[in-house]
């Protein structure tokens, strides 16, 4: 056996290894019922696409992924998650049951996807593998050159949900309710009151009064 | 000189091994489990010597005279610990997400070693210089993140819960202004690579460029390993230990290294970043480099034992509205000079 061929035996094992972890991960992720280690398997999903990246000598790619997924929107659903009301069920359950609309829905998906791959050219792969300051600086460049209009028109989409959050957030104040500083004054009063009552778990003193 | 040294000793074993007709990749898979087992040392002894180090600084802050008993000037101390905690009883709580809660000691570990291999320690001394350096120092550091929520969560207790979700709303807002600070350096040296950064910084330290930049990154730096005066996780009078409250024995100790390992990770970079890394004269590379990581944890530890807590407001405040928009204006006038 040549080093050559291990080589390539070894990167298909890689390959095969971090697809049967997305793979199996994402399954995991729809049929699991505690919906925290659904998350979790989101991350592990991302986690290994990063991986996958890599093997293709997509290095900041593979970087921005784990930054942008596992680093910022995965910790943005947890966090989401132990906000949510049940927050004192240790099996936080997840309770979607529509499988017949989300199948329609995916195979949906799939079929666009192959509909689109079929069309798109892709160009061969170089012989040797890019180096990765050509990566980053051609992704760069092309995002303020060629596709700076694209670019722009996202940096103002995230704007505007950002401004949409905002809004939601206070949203009591702008129907002339009271403004947010006021109701955690008020809220505070209250929990002063029922704190000489204890009943084992502060934080169920906030859910009932939502 | 010590690289050239581990070079040669690698060079003879790799010609050996083409000799015997085994194939190389072998051979760079038993080096990677190497370097791996050398890093996993580097951090314990590491962290030994930062508790001892960090006990007695406090000590003499307090005019006490710290660890005393154990070895000569209590030098055996972290030894002793280190033997207790391995000792005590490893305690799952009933009601705990078992799994989750068995394998958050060991996730945060993972970004620990994983940005370990990037870090210049010496001429040469690097596992592996990327070109995307600093972007893998801050996309392996977000894992740490995901630990302490699993651990919080998992603990099935509020104190955790209540600790992981200060943790992880405090980290996340600091990373902003600590990206951005960093991205000043990058700017001037107009890589990302580390072996590249602290090659552009021979002729002068990054901190005289950019000393806002580098005051920022110190804010940042602190609240993001969740240190004094920004240790609202673990906030003692409030909520126990925070996201570690139920842990105890060798998960106990894997959140305790990871903690110090991180401190001593966040020295590392800004040492690396701000203050030349590892170049000096007279004395070896390794030697300067562990003088300017001394003297970046020495900061960290001063801040401890003398900055009373921040208030959760404050903190937020501080964030937002001090720290982000200076790091914008770093930028943009690094930027603008750069240009010019």
């Amino acid at each position: 056996m040549t080093g050559l061929e291990t080589e390539e035996i070894l990167s298909a094992i890689v390959f095969y290894l971090l697809s049967g972890v997305v793979v199996g991960s994402s399954i995991l992720v729809i049929t699991l019922r505690n919906i925290f280690r659904s998350a979790l398997f989101l991350l592990l999903a991302f986690f290994a696409t990063a991986g996958l990246f890599i093997t293709l000598d997509a290095e900041f790619i593979a970087a921005v992924q784990v930054l942008i997924y596992v680093g910022a929107i995965g910790v943005l659903i947890l966090f989401a998650i132990m906000l949510t009301r049940r927050i004192q069920d240790p099996v936080a359950k997840s309770t979607t049951r529509s499988f017949i609309l989300g199948a329609f829905v995916s195979a949906a998906f799939l079929f666009f996807l192959i509909l689109i791959l079929g069309k798109i050219y892709l160009p061969p792969f170089p012989e040797t593998g890019a180096d990765t300051e050509g990566i980053t600086k051609g992704i760069g460049r092309m995002l303020l050159t060629y596709y700076l209009l694209p670019f722009e028109v996202v940096s103002v989409l995230l704007v505007g949900a950002l401004i949409g959050a905002v809004v939601i957030a206070r949203k009591e104040e702008a129907r002339g309710g009271e403004p947010p500083e006021v109701a955690l004054e008020r809220e505070r009063k209250d929990r002063e009151i029922t704190d000489s009552k204890p009943d084992g778990n502060g934080l169920e003193q906030n859910d009932r009064k939502h | 000189m010590i690289a050239g040294w581990i070079n040669s000793c690698y060079e003879s074993i790799r010609n050996w091994w083409v000799a015997c007709g085994i194939p190389l990749v072998w051979l760079d898979i038993i080096r990677a489990i190497l370097l791996g087992i050398v890093l996993a040392i580097i951090v314990v002894v590491a962290v030994l010597i930062l508790t001892y180090v960090e006990r007695k600084v406090a000590g003499h802050f307090q005019s006490r005279m710290g660890p005393m008993r154990v070895g000569w000037h209590g030098l055996l101390q972290p030894i002793a610990d280190a033997i207790k905690l391995i000792q005590k009883e490893d305690i799952v709580p009933e009601k705990a997400d078992y799994w989750v809660f068995t394998l958050a000691p060991f996730v945060v570990f993972v970004p620990v070693m994983m940005v370990l291999v990037v870090i210049p320690f010496g001429d040469h001394l690097i596992v592996q210089d990327l070109n995307i350096g600093i972007l893998y120092i801050f996309a392996v550091s977000g894992i740490g993140v995901v630990a302490i929520l699993m651990g919080g969560w998992a603990s099935n207790n509020k104190w955790s819960l209540l600790g992981a979700m200060r943790s992880v709303s405090q980290m996340v807002s600091y990373e902003l202004p600590l990206i951005l600070s960093v991205l000043g350096v990058v700017i001037l040296a107009g890589t990302m690579s580390m072996g590249g950064i602290v090659e552009a910084q021979r002729k002068m330290w990054f901190i005289v460029y950019q000393p806002l930049g580098f005051i920022i990154y110190l804010f940042a730096a602190t609240a993001e390993v969740n240190r004094v005066p920004f240790d609202l996780p673990e906030a003692e009078q409030e909520i126990v230990a925070g996201y570690n409250t139920e842990y105890s024995g060798m998960k106990f100790a894997m959140f305790y290294l990871a903690e110090y390992a991180n401190m001593f990770i966040v020295s590392m970079i800004g040492a690396t970043l701000f203050l030349g890394g590892w170049q000096g004269p007279l004395l070896p590379s390794p030697v300067w480099f562990l003088i300017k990581t001394g003297a970046m944890v020495f900061i960290l530890l001063w801040f401890r034992w003398t900055f009373p807590r921040f208030r959760v407001d404050q903190l937020m405040d501080f964030g937002w509205k001090v720290l982000l928009p200076f790091a914008f204006i770093n930028l943009l006038v690094t930027a603008l000079v750069v240009i010019i």
